[in-house]
């Protein structure tokens, strides 16, 4: 593992996806990863840059990626998927010589381009390990039904993205497992939410993220497990529009999994930011406790049964 | 069944501005329709993705352009991903969209007005300033009603600034746009 990483958490951290903030920086304090702010650090112009030019669009990116060399850190990390996706679209296509000099022209400060663009969620299955994470859990999820989505950019495409599988992600999964939790069959880990459609078309998310609710009730999952800000907002502060949209009565937590490893290593639950979240985890959470201590009450149950066998069987030998 | 005469209405600079911008060659298509079926914005397009291809195969630049589709597509990578010829496809439709930005082909009007509000408040203090975006984007549609159910709730939960946080670099991110524009060296 890297002695830091430079760190930039996107605009969403300072708002709309505080508690993702929150129990990212949490969960790295516990777990030994050294986050280095990005002084001054801008907006990576989100969807909206890049679809208004390509160069703009790496521009906005790469002043960030400048500041991340001065800084002398090879890598930077992001909790966000679109701006891991906007600094790792800008980087790869800086290797164009004609695109670099683009880039660099609308600069004031020119980017060399030499910096590693990883999510946190790479670092912390890569560099860190499942093991690692497994050895630090103090308070186990078991009993708790989860269902990973991943949303559609973090591993798309991959000749970008470079990481985990694009159809069928499972960086979450073994984390989520790690923590002792029961991850739940979800096909739709990286199928589009709704995105930022969410005001100017409506009806667009509630389709999308009505679908992923759907599935992940009927699924059986207790909550649903993002790493996405957009994809968090959609499916947990709009669930209530997604309601009446389609006439459901979806109770469904949504968490960012960093809550969940927080959770899982003690760390106090405001300083996650559960607070935070639209639709409150407590029922989820209280039924996963309740089906654990069935499972456990089952399981003392047929100790006591087998001990009853065998002392009947040691009886009548006798 | 539209029948296009493709001898008198084939526009050759456009599929080469294209191929340029985007460095792809829609040529490779050959409509097996991946991209359409794994689409997720497909129920909400008046192009399906393939017909874009086929009709970009056929140097149609108006009814392409003019296609709300290419105002939501949410760049998802789907299509990308799953061509079997490895066309990023995605990098078209953006492409597409950056030239009925420029031509006026406005489509989807409150698209690009959220995506305008957006970019003007990271002009004007570096970030994103959240609230002040969703408030232009309200006044430029008229749609004040907008969110306003969500608004007490992330109130409460301290989830929205009612300030911006302005960097102390604004000016040097004003300048990639100016000089984007073409306004400043």
């Amino acid at each position: 593992m890297a002695d830091a990483y430079a760190y930039y958490p996107g605009c969403s951290g300072l708002g709309t996806s505080r508690e993702y903030e929150q129990s990212t920086r949490a969960i790295c304090r516990a777990l030994g990863i050294e986050l280095r702010d990005i002084p001054d650090w801008s907006c990576c112009g989100s969807t909206p840059a890049h679809t208004v030019d390509h160069v703009f669009s790496a521009a906005l990116s790469a002043r960030n990626l400048a500041l991340v060399e001065d800084l002398g850190l090879e890598t930077v990390i992001t909790p966000c998927p679109s701006c891991l996706t906007n600094l790792k679209v800008a980087s790869h296509r800086m290797h164009d010589e004609s695109f670099f000099n683009d880039v660099n022209a609308l600069l004031d400060k020119p980017c060399g381009n030499s910096v590693a663009v990883k999510s946190v969620l790479q670092v912390l299955v890569e560099d860190l390990g499942p093991e690692a994470i497994r050895d630090k859990v103090s308070k186990p999820l078991a009993g708790l039904k989860v269902a990973p989505y991943y949303g559609c950019i973090m591993n798309r495409p991959p000749e970008i993205m470079r990481f985990d599988d694009p159809e069928n992600p499972t960086a979450m999964d073994t984390i989520l497992q790690a923590l002792g939790a029961e991850v739940v069959p979800f096909p739709l880990k990286v199928e589009c939410c709704g995105a930022s459609y969410g005001v100017a078309r409506k009806d667009i998310v509630m389709h999308l993220s009505g679908k992923l609710l759907d599935l992940a009730q009927d699924n059986g999952a207790d909550a649903m497990v993002t790493a996405c800000p957009l994809c968090q907002m959609n499916l947990d502060l709009r669930q209530g529009q997604i309601n009446s949209a389609l006439g459901r009565d979806f109770r469904m937590p949504v968490f960012y999994y960093t809550q969940l490893m927080g959770l899982a290593l003690s760390i106090d639950a405001d300083e996650l930011g559960l607070n935070r979240l639209n639709v409150n985890p407590k029922r989820a959470l209280h039924r996963a406790e309740q089906r654990l201590k069935e499972r456990e009450r089952q399981q003392a149950e047929k100790e006591a049964k087998r001990q009853a066998r065998k002392s009947e069987r040691e009886a009548s030998a006798a | 069944m539209e029948c296009l005469k493709l001898d008198k209405t084939y526009d050759a600079e456009f599929v080469n501005q294209v191929m340029a911008e985007s460095q792809q060659d829609p040529a490779w298509c050959y409509q097996c329709g991946n991209c359409s079926a794994g689409c997720p914005y497909t129920f909400v397009y008046d192009l399906p993705v393939h017909q874009i291809m086929r009709l970009l195969q056929a140097g149609q630049k108006e009814t392409i352009l003019r296609s709300r589709s290419l105002w939501l597509c949410a760049t998802c990578e789907s299509c990308t991903t799953r061509c079997p010829n490895n066309i990023d496809v995605a990098r078209i439709v953006d492409v597409l969209r950056h030239m009925a930005r420029r031509h006026g082909y406005i489509t989807e009007k409150d698209v690009k007005r959220f995506n305008d509000s957006f970019l003007e408040s990271v002009k004007k203090h570096g970030r994103v300033f959240e609230l002040g975006t969703l408030v232009k984007y309200v006044a430029r549609s008229g749609k004040f009603w907008t969110d306003i159910e969500l608004g007490p709730k992330v109130m409460a939960k301290g989830k929205m600034t009612p300030k911006p946080h302005d960097i102390q670099g604004k000016d040097e991110v004003a300048k990639i746009y100016n000089r984007f524009m073409g306004e400043e060296k």
